[in-house]
């Protein structure tokens, strides 16, 4: 499982550099919006933590797709149906989530805090936001590889994924940004939604990766 | 590594195969007991690929059943027990050659020869460093035929193993596979070039 783990974030890396792609989307969403909004920081502050996580949530459905096609297209996707017996395929599905999430996710949490910036977000609402997206973006991978697993056999399956997708996300987005907001809006309570967003993620690390295994298992 | 499972058997029975609703094949039987295979032969869209679908548990049957006995706790089934060598390769072409047949080592368990060793007995020996995107069919098709001697499977159920090889490679296959036999393994072959394995049984499919 290690093996697949390593394989998947070395190809993430290598091949295409996935991450990069998503790290420019994020920053070109949230460059943009200062402009449409104007200039003013009280109000850029305000939604600052919100357009960092409409922005992660946009640029992390960006690669979904190829979650399982890659494997598809090159016939790796029946061997890895095959070992169901000796690594549970919902397994190999949430290790794949996992490093999907290291390769493609991870480098937007990380360049959350330097995009906040732009935004006249404070060093306290920042720190809440990256570690809001920390905890919930593995939600969206997961919640993504039902989609993902659900279009495999189409071969422009890519908006597809991401309108399966979004409704789904919907709760932790709310519960992100929830969080995040409570860190500087102070009669808000920060620890109940950020619990209840590491609840939608441990919730999704179940039911994801059993129902995109069930959905791969039927694809052909 | 020989294996300890003396009876293992692979029985099929009437078994139909269907695609997209439409019935390809149906009332195949057959039986392979240890150090036995089977040629499968036919004409293009006969279901060839669709039988070997079948024996790996990629696809349901439409009607009968496959069973592997005497696999004992190590193979309880035949997907975990073959190695499915289909079409495609199932090789990533931004990895190198050892890169990939090293993850499948990993992944698939019963490591057997080492992937030096495995490039070797293919005739790759000096460009397992490549990635495997640099190489031409017939060497991306060896590469993939290496898969099958990394990990040990009783059972070979190879999909057309011989397109894109040359004469001297195809002829290497088949005394890798007579090796493959004489050690007590299984082997279900879809072709419709001569293999050149001796003492193969044939099953002919013809198109309904």
């Amino acid at each position: 499982m290690l093996a697949l783990y390593l394989r998947d974030v070395r190809l993430g890396i290598r091949a295409g550099s996935g991450a990069l792609t998503g790290v420019l989307f994020f920053l070109a969403v949230v460059a943009v919006i200062p402009f449409g909004v104007g200039p003013d920081l009280n109000l850029l502050a305000r939604i600052g933590p919100a357009i960092l996580w409409i922005g992660a949530l946009l640029a992390s459905l960006l690669g979904l797709e190829r979650l399982f096609q890659a494997d598809r297209e090159d016939g790796s996707l029946d061997l890895l149906v095959m070992a169901d017996s000796r690594h549970m395929l919902a397994l190999t599905v949430f290790v794949k989530c996992l490093a999907h999430w290291t390769a493609n996710v991870l480098p937007l949490v990380a360049a959350a805090p330097l995009l906040g910036l732009f935004m006249n977000v404070p060093p306290l609402s920042l720190g809440a936001a990256t570690l809001t997206l920390l905890a919930g973006t593995p939600a969206i991978a997961f919640i993504g590889a039902v989609g993902a697993a659900l279009v495999v056999a189409l071969p422009r399956g890519g908006l597809l994924v991401s309108v399966l997708v979004l409704p789904l996300t919907v709760p932790v987005l709310i519960f992100g940004v929830a969080a995040s907001r409570a860190a500087v809006a102070d009669p808000d309570p920060f620890l109940q939604p950020f619990l209840v967003l590491c609840a939608l993620t441990l919730f999704f690390a179940v039911i994801g990766p059993v129902a995109a295994a069930l959905a791969l298992r039927n694809a052909d | 590594m020989p294996d300890t499972h003396e009876t293992m058997r692979l029985d099929a029975e009437s078994l139909s195969g269907a695609r997209g609703g439409d019935t390809v094949f149906s009332g195949v039987s057959f039986a392979l007991s240890r150090g036995q295979a089977l040629v499968v032969t036919g004409p293009n869209g006969a279901g060839k690929t669709t039988l070997l679908r079948i024996l790996a548990g990629l696809l349901q049957p439409a009607a009968g059943r496959v069973a592997l006995s005497g696999g004992g706790t190590a193979w309880p089934d035949t997907a975990s027990a073959s190695h499915y060598l289909g079409h495609l390769d199932a090789m990533k072409t931004a990895l190198s050659v050892e890169e990939n047949l090293l993850f499948w080592q990993r992944f698939a368990g019963h490591a057997r020869m080492s992937v030096p060793k495995a490039l070797e007995t293919v005739g790759l020996g000096e460009i397992g460093h490549l990635p495997f995107g640099y190489l031409s069919t017939g060497q991306r098709r060896r590469a993939a035929l290496a898969r099958l001697f990394v990990s040990h499977r009783p059972l070979w159920l190879l999909d057309e193993p011989t397109s894109g090889l040359d004469r001297a490679s195809a002829g290497r296959l088949a005394g890798l596979m007579e090796g493959h036999l004489r050690e007590g393994g299984m082997i279900v072959a879809a072709t419709h070039l001569p293999l050149g394995l001796a003492g193969a049984r044939e099953l002919r499919m013809e198109r309904e």
